[in-house]
């Protein structure tokens, strides 16, 4: 469903992603693994397509179609939906709107905001004096009201206390069983996520069906989540580099 | 007999103010005193209430309590609905209440610019307003102010007093009626708020890309008198220029003014608040939200600080939608004693695109993105507005056009 082919991409002047290859199939999870600065947020940043994340060479389908360098709302028409590691504050917006309208009017704020627990924050500012967990809680509340059907979750768990992470572990799970809206997605092939975690918590509630590990702005190798998740436990993420050389193509970056 | 004051005024009508495009008195004509008034605002003519609406003004004396028409240089309709206040033209006002003199121009000096030199020449009429002391006034309080004809000048002159323990509420709504392609307003405002007293005053400015705007107000303030100001202005004006001021004269007073406004193309807007904090344990804030989509902005603000213990802060924010917009934000700050706290923040330019894509990732297109981003810029700014006011100005707000792209 999406192919990403060679991807290179400048943050800032700088080049962060290297030649990247990966795919994540209609009704697969995909579980993205890597150290601390490896260009998995640039990654998912780059597929929702905001404009600081240059393309410079390589290109990203969804669905056979080039999304490359189309617009962010027009990539969100055709069903990707992200949960942002940082997301901005938006001052003077409050949270209630904002999921109205990522609902496009046909959900009910209060009652989404209730089954994460989220009812005190409908009326505060997006994000403004928000802690890490409830950054967490309220990206996903967008998401259900947004009904996405590639869903790109970047550290899902991350700062989210015990009890909120069975919460939103399930929310994770509703939406991707849910009934699919978007164009080009067919019914029985089913949602798809590329989910970024450290800890793999999140694959207690969501089946990885396929994982990826990236090292210095790059896939390094990839194989089933949990085998991985247990080799980088073990072995920490020297095993990157090992899987690495085995790639010819990314030889000459070490 | 000619008074010093007189005299000092007739000096003063060529004095420039000393912020804003220098106007040319001459230009315009003396707006008409004898209109033909109105027994109440239900019977004023269709046209006239949906210029009134505009402005936050409910064309209607239900739930209110006082409501006052200036068309031109005509009250045309005056009438205290509740109880616990006075609303009546100043001229009269000037008759029942021999004391008033001991009030009028005594905020406001006579001489400070032509503005004021020709409403006090020319003996300008507006509103008088009094809440009686320890008076809970629950209903607001409406003057409007129009105009009504072609290359009028209109001239008010407003007294306010909060008699001591009194609250209430007042909105005026200024604006002109469609057609009247120049004019000229001076509004000349003085309040006195009394010991303990507490006055919510909300502005809304709809005048049109056609006129200038030279109000002059002084909010003078006693021991533990509490002023909440606010200002919103979406619509154009030619230049307006304004500098209201909160004399704070006793202990642990409170002020706070919230403006926001948005500059269209050709319009020059140079506004500001300041307040004084003369006495110890007074507290003031000043905040503007402006937003420019091809006009000037020019954002003052000053506090200064001459009694210790004061707690002060000021606030100037504003977003350039245009290449031609201009955002200038003038924050100052003066403290004469020590023991004060003061703070100031300004930020101008451009949207943040982060914001803008992100709100795009939800599905908003890029258009809507930057207004959902304005409005709740602007928001800000007036979530201190009295609730039965903010309906229309959402409204307003949603229909304001932001693109300025
Ligand atoms: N605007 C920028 N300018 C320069 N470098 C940047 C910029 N944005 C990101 N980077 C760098 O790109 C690299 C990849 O960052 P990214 O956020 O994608 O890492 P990550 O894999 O998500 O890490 P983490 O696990 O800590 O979230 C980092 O070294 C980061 O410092
Ligand atoms: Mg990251």
């Amino acid at each position: 469903m999406l192919e990403i082919k060679n991807l290179t991409v400048e943050v800032g002047g700088k080049e962060i992603l290297h030649d990247l290859s990966l795919s994540v199939k209609a009704g697969y999870t995909t579980v993205l693994f890597g150290p601390n600065g490896s260009g998995k947020s640039t990654l998912l940043m780059t597929i929702m397509g905001f404009s600081e994340y240059k393309v410079k060479n390589g290109s990203i389908l969804l669905n056979g179609e080039d999304i490359t360098h189309m617009p962010v709302n027009e990539r969100a028409k055709r069903g990707i939906g992200m949960m942002m590691q940082r997301p901005p504050n938006l001052t003077g917006v409050r949270l209630k709107d904002l999921v109205r309208i990522a609902g496009k009017g046909e959900v009910d704020p209060a009652v989404l905001a209730e089954g994460l627990d989220m009812t005190r924050f409908l009326e505060r500012d997006v994000n403004v004096g928000f802690s890490g967990g409830e950054i967490k809680r309220s990206e996903i509340l967008q998401l259900e009201a947004q009904k996405p059907c590639l869903l790109l979750l970047d550290e899902p768990e991350s700062g989210v206390d015990m009890v909120s992470i069975e919460k939103l572990g399930l929310k994770v799970h509703d939406i991707l069983q849910g009934q699919s809206h978007c164009a080009g997605w067919r019914e029985k092939s089913g949602k798809a996520a590329l989910i970024i975690t450290h800890t793999g918590q999140i694959l207690d509630y969501v089946e990885g069906d396929r994982g990826y590990v990236m090292c210095d702005g790059t896939v390094a190798c990839s194989g089933n989540p949990r085998e991985l998740l247990a080799e980088i436990r073990k072995m920490g993420y020297n095993e990157c580099i090992r899987c690495k050389l085995k790639r010819p193509n990314v030889v000459e970056n070490l | 007999m000619v008074t010093d004051e007189e005299n000092r005024a007739k000096g003063a009508l060529k004095k420039a103010a000393k912020f804003g495009e220098d106007i040319d008195l001459d230009e315009y004509d003396e707006g008409s005193r004898e209109l033909s008034t109105s027994g109440s605002f239900e019977d004023l003519s269709k046209d006239t209430q949906r210029t009134m609406l505009d402005t936050g003004i409910m064309p209607t004396a239900q739930g209110k309590s006082g409501n006052f028409l200036l068309m031109d240089n005509t009250v045309v309709h005056s009438a205290t609905m509740g109880t616990g206040v006075e609303l009546m033209p100043l001229s009269q006002a000037m008759k029942v209440h021999d004391w008033l003199k001991d009030y009028v121009w005594k905020a406001v000096q006579p001489d400070t610019d032509k503005y004021t030199a020709e409403t006090y020449l020319e003996k300008a009429d507006g509103y008088f307003i009094r809440a009686l002391p320890g008076a809970k006034v629950q209903l607001p309080v409406q003057t409007c102010l129009l105009l009504k004809n072609r290359n009028t000048k209109q001239f008010v002159h407003n007294v306010l007093i909060a008699e001591e323990g009194s609250e209430f509420e007042v909105v005026t709504g200024c604006a002109t009626s469609k057609g009247v392609e120049k004019g000229l307003h001076m509004g000349i405002s003085e309040f006195f708020l009394k010991k303990d007293s507490k006055l919510t005053f909300t502005m809304i400015h709809n005048w049109s890309e056609f006129i200038g705007v030279r109000p002059r107000t002084i909010v003078q303030m006693d021991e533990g008198a509490a002023y909440i100001n606010n200002y919103v202005a979406l619509k154009p004006v030619k230049t307006i220029q304004m500098y209201p001021t909160a004399n704070m004269n006793g202990k642990n007073g409170v002020c706070r003014f919230s403006s926001v406004a948005v500059a269209h193309p050709g319009s020059v807007m140079d506004l500001g608040s300041r307040a004084i904090l003369n006495a110890p344990g007074c507290r003031a804030e000043l905040i503007s939200r402006t937003i420019t989509t091809g006009g000037t902005v020019i954002a003052r603000g000053q506090l200064i600080g001459n009694a210790p213990g004061i707690k002060a802060h000021l606030e100037c924010k504003g977003l350039i939608l245009n290449d031609k917009g201009v955002q200038i934000a003038i924050p100052e700050l003066e403290a004469r004693v020590p023991d004060v706290e003061m703070t100031h923040e300004a930020a101008v330019g451009k949207i943040a695109q982060d914001q803008v894509e992100y709100l795009m990732s939800r599905g908003l297109s890029e258009e809507e993105a930057v207004g959902m981003i304005v409005r709740g810029f602007l928001d800000v700014g007036i979530r201190g507005i009295p609730e039965h006011l903010k309906a229309e100005i959402d409204k307003t707000l949603q229909e304001t056009d932001v693109r300025g792209m």
